[in-house]
């Protein structure tokens, strides 16, 4: 097998050696103002636009939340969040969670829920953390564009806690608000830099699927619920 | 056996011919369309989009060894093992060589339509390992013991009422009609199987150069489980998949999202770099890249048709294509289905042999029309006959179209012509949708129609001299 790589590394060098023509289809060539020198513009030309202040990323961020069926929840207060985060974990029996300042800070809420705190941080039974009512994390950033929450494995709880229980509850500070995906992976780049956590995922919904005549389901493989509180 | 030609021509006659297909094809795709057009208008510009989409895979792949060999550096230098695969023979070797160095009992799988090219379910299955799809639609047609109907969709041919029957046959569960109970019947077998299992088998939706990363779309959250739980993930790309950078991300996640099932963005978009790093606290402890060629260096070898290479497998040509909606994705008889299968699939499997699927082309131009990254899919489809008559003339053809240029090129010869055929169709009907019919290729499931009783030349030169 070792000289496969030469193999294949020969064959793109051989087939290479000819040059490809640019196809450019007649249909639409011209109309939307690009020339095909082109590199100068961004994907921020063609994309959605987002809107330039943080009330309009809130604003942004809802209405994709509404689309998405995610609950997406404001506080202007930790204590509010809090007392929503106690509300919603009443009846539950043990949820996965993992150690980060924003969470340490409503762990009271869970307590006074009465719920059992399953930490990921030292090693988990997965049976045990599929069996909890909902995995609670941080995350790195919340993408206003497309209503999406990227987490990581190294500093979100590991790879299993955001997918394998039933209800994700995502907790986000205000700061982490970002307008769009290439603001979300700037920030990944600067902050990871040349030693990236081994999985990063953007989360955009709850887990859904439309394999049985394109009809919607939510819950497929992972969670039927996705709740989202922006704290401060 | 049969071969491919006259396996699609009789799968296409009946597939056209099947009226409920049809209906439950066009009611899958036409909410498609509306939540394509809706996230496409909210773009400031699609086109523009699609252009820059475009520039950055002809980047990519006229510069595939450059950006193979960092790709394949920088994910090294985390821990991920690599197989340079030049076919699918050595893919289905590595494969199974990891699966049994590491005593593997059970392997999930999530979606990847590159491990159909090599039949890799079969392959392990053979030796003796259980392998479960967990994508909804694939694990359906696991269970039917069919192939994938469609790239991005692999039940769409199957009503509810069909699933739960093969449900109830093969898993025991109680008769439902709600697509709900359904998929929850799945879920939950589904879960014991990523508990047990103790490898992941993933395909990759894009290849990162600048970070050694690989990005997995998908909507469900098996994906993500898959390379979460089992000790071991497997990784299937074929070598076109690469970017050259993270940011290149931020146009292709929502491009393949708002084609592929017309979304904004699908609902997990994972980048995977490289086995458990230190400090963390889950994942496996190998990952494995299977870097697969099986034959896409001979498009690269094509420059008329290299953009091929930029297809990011969507299935938007497909979801549009006129023949693909008539006959369905089974008539194909390849892994890859629609207008992007009938271009690649004589570079993947002979031209000869799979030619025929150039010709079952309207040419309309929807598919090149739609393709984000702009691949010429229609002309290829043109490119694609040519070479094949160019290689290995037929003589009937050659006959024939000699005979027709000469016809075109004698008007005393055409308008002689024109004359027996208005005799000839008087005797028609006697023949008509017989097997001695001249013309029962059309007839047999078309009228045909009457010549004019007089020709164009012979009405303007009675106008004139009216006039």
């Amino acid at each position: 097998m070792s000289n496969g790589r030469e193999i294949i590394l020969g064959r793109i060098r051989e087939a290479l050696q000819k040059p490809a023509p640019k196809h450019h289809s007649p249909t639409e060539s011209s109309g939307h103002g690009h020339d095909s020198t082109g590199h100068d513009s961004t994907v921020r030309d063609w994309l959605p636009t987002v809107g330039p202040t943080f009330k309009d990323h809130v604003e942004l961020f809802r209405k994709n939340s509404e689309a998405l069926k995610t609950e997406f929840l404001v506080f202007d207060s930790l204590a509010e969040a809090g007392s929503a985060l106690t509300k919603l974990a009443t009846g539950w029996k043990m949820v996965g969670i993992h150690r980060n300042p924003v969470l340490e800070s409503l762990r009271p809420a869970l307590e006074n829920a009465g719920v059992r705190l399953l930490f990921t941080d030292n090693g988990y039974e997965k049976a045990e953390l599929a069996a909890c009512d909902a995995g609670i994390t941080s995350c790195e950033c919340l993408i206003a564009q497309t209503g999406s929450a990227l987490v990581t494995a190294s500093t979100c709880g590991g790879r299993s806690l955001s997918v394998l229980p039933p209800h994700h509850i995502l907790i986000a500070r205000r700061e982490q608000l970002v307008p769009d995906l290439q603001a979300a992976l700037a920030f990944a780049k600067q902050k990871f830099g040349g030693s990236y956590p081994s999985m990063m995922s953007f989360i955009t919904g709850p887990s859904r699927t439309g394999d049985i005549e394109r009809i919607l389901v939510l819950g497929a493989h992972g969670p039927k619920n996705l709740t989202i509180f922006l704290v401060p | 056996m049969s071969s491919p030609v006259q396996e699609f021509k009789s799968m296409a006659k009946r597939y056209s011919a099947d009226l409920r297909h049809r209906g439950l094809i066009q009611k899958a795709l036409s909410g498609y369309y509306v939540k394509r057009d809706e996230n496409k208008a909210r773009y400031q510009s699609w086109q523009g989009a699609r252009e820059m989409a475009s520039e950055i895979k002809y980047e990519a792949v006229n510069h595939l060894d450059k950006y193979l060999l960092e790709f394949v550096q920088k994910t090294e230098a985390r821990g991920t093992k690599v197989h340079w695969c030049p076919d699918g023979a050595a893919a289905r070797d590595a494969i199974l060589k990891i699966a049994e160095e590491n005593e593997v009992r059970s392997i999930i799988k999530s979606k990847s339509m590159t491990t159909e090219e090599f039949h890799l379910n079969h392959a392990l299955e053979e030796k003796g390992f259980g392998v479960f799809e967990s994508d909804l639609g694939e694990y359906i047609v696991q269970l039917r013991h069919e192939p994938p109907y469609h790239l991005v969709f692999p039940a769409m041919h199957l009503t509810r009422g069909q699933i739960s029957d093969l449900f109830e046959k093969e898993l025991g569960s109680q008769p439902t009609d709600s697509p709900e109970e359904l998929t929850m019947i799945a879920r939950r077998v589904m879960r014991e199987k990523f508990c047990e299992a103790d490898m992941g088998i993933s395909g990759a939706n894009f290849a990162i150069a600048e970070t050694g990363m690989i990005s997995i779309t998908e909507n469900e959250g098996n994906a993500r489980l898959t390379t979460s739980l089992p000790r071991i993930h497997v990784a299937v790309m074929g070598i076109e998949k690469l970017l050259p950078n993270l940011e290149d991300l931020a146009l292709f996640l929502p491009m393949l999202a708002t084609s592929g099932a017309g979304q904004a963005l699908t609902c997990y978009n994972t980048m995977y770099g490289g086995p458990r790093q230190p400090g963390e606290i889950d994942g496996p402890e190998q990952f494995h890249i299977i870097l697969l060629d099986n034959r896409r260096t001979e498009i690269l070898a094509d420059p008329e048709q290299r953009d091929a290479l930029h297809c990011i497998r969507c299935g938007a040509c497909l979801n549009v294509c006129p023949i693909f909606k008539n006959v369905g994705g089974h008539s194909y008889g390849t892994t890859y289905q629609g207008p992007i299968g009938s271009v690649i699939t004589p570079h993947l499997r002979g031209l000869q042999d799979w030619k025929h699927l150039s010709g079952a082309s309207s040419l309309c131009g929807a598919c090149t029309e739609t393709c984000p990254v702009k691949i010429d899919l229609h002309h290829h489809l043109l490119r694609n006959r040519r070479n094949a008559a160019k290689e290995k003339p037929v003589w009937w053809e050659r006959i024939a179209f000699s005979g027709f240029v000469m016809l075109m090129k004698n008007p005393a010869l055409y308008s002689l012509s024109l004359k027996l055929g208005r005799i000839g169709q008087i005797f028609h009907p006697l023949v008509d949708r017989t097997p001695l019919d001249p013309l029962i290729a059309w007839t047999r499931s078309r009228t045909f129609p009457n010549l004019a009783p007089k020709s164009f030349h012979q009405l303007w030169a009675e106008k004139k001299k009216k006039s």
